[in-house]
């Protein structure tokens, strides 16, 4: 139950995040990329929310306290590089993870193997921008690099542990995938010609996180804008 | 958005499941032909149009001109005899 929680808000919160962009992407082309990613993630929050109980319900009408999603999903789109940034942390996460579930024998096997594909085409689509930002002009470097920088933060809480996840059966070694996430993210930005954040990565404080259902600042404003137009006209429909 | 991209423009031609051969599908602005490929992956074939993707710089594409039309296609229009149904087909054929 909690597992499909977590993985359904990160999906969600995820997707919201993303589909801020319509309407202000740099380019037509890469405004239909993101909502495309955007759509996908939709997709997998609706079938993990179900698990967990009534989908509209707990999009709609959960307070923030009982979110469950990473920290690192939330965080505000800042320009095209944060973003990127963020995309690249959590798909190569994501990527690595369904790859487990699917092969694994737990309750989400099924649903990771389907949309294992479309993480595998989310990762692409941030490693080829990072490729091309980094190596790009001046000014893509630096953006780039500090997009990386901010986040490098909210990274280490995709390792901790989630119950119901880590089971045996279910494929998940959390030790593995942070070694095997670390590996690709490192590969990826040094061909980028940028360089791998060096601060810590979860921070002295202990008190948890989004996991736990606190989270940053920002996401107060974001699902209070999720939220508004079903809060205001309950059960509408189209 | 930006309307100031220096972005190239390329061409898209589909192949869809049944076809045999790639069809124009449109165009779009890819800073290069990697990037062309998934715009268009994501443009022209996310109703599952399509099987295989092509993408070719607008740049490398040359076109007949309008001006030319006349020379170019005007003198097909008065020899029907090029056409198969010109002939006459014999009684003994079938299956055409």
């Amino acid at each position: 139950m909690s597992a499909a929680l977590a993985l359904g808000d990160d999906a969600l919160v995820l997707s919201h995040r993303l589909g801020e962009w319509a309407g202000h992407a740099p380019v037509l082309e890469e405004e239909v990329a993101l909502a495309n990613i955007a759509l996908d993630l939709l997709g997998q929050a609706r079938v993990l929310l179900s698990l967990a109980g009534d989908e509209d319900e707990l999009a709609y009408l959960r307070e923030e306290r009982a979110f469950r999603n990473l920290q690192l999903v939330e965080q505000p789109n800042g320009d095209f590089a944060h973003t990127i940034a963020r995309q690249l942390y959590f798909s190569v996460y994501q990527h690595l993870l369904y790859g487990r579930l699917a092969a694994g024998d737990g309750e989400f096997a099924g649903l990771a193997a389907k949309a294992v594909k479309e993480v595998a085409y989310h990762r692409d689509h941030a490693e080829q921008w990072v490729l091309r930002l980094g190596d790009g002009t001046e000014e893509s470097h630096r953006r780039m690099q500090s997009g990386l920088d901010a986040l490098w933060r909210f990274t280490g809480e995709m390792f901790q542990p989630v119950e119901g996840l880590d089971s045996p059966e279910s494929g998940v070694d959390r030790q593995a995938l942070e070694s095997g996430w670390l590996a690709a993210v490192t590969d990826v930005v040094e061909r980028a010609t940028l360089t791998l954040p060096t601060g810590p990565r979860s921070g002295g404080w202990a008190a948890g996180a989004g996991r736990q259902g606190l989270h940053t600042e920002p996401f107060g404003r974001m699902i209070a804008e999720m939220q508004h137009l079903h809060r205001s006209h309950p059960g509408a429909s189209w | 958005m930006s309307s100031s991209t220096d972005w190239p423009l390329w061409e898209v031609f589909v192949r869809s499941r049944r076809g045999l051969s790639h069809t124009h599908a449109g165009s779009l602005h890819a800073p290069d032909a990697e990037m062309a490929l998934r715009n268009a992956r994501d443009l022209y074939t996310r109703r599952s149009e399509g099987v295989s993707i092509w993408v070719i710089p607008s740049t490398a594409i040359t076109a007949s001109s309008p001006d030319e039309k006349d020379s170019f296609f005007e003198p097909a229009g008065d020899k029907p005899y090029r056409h198969p149904t010109f002939y006459e087909i014999p009684d003994g054929v079938k299956h055409l």
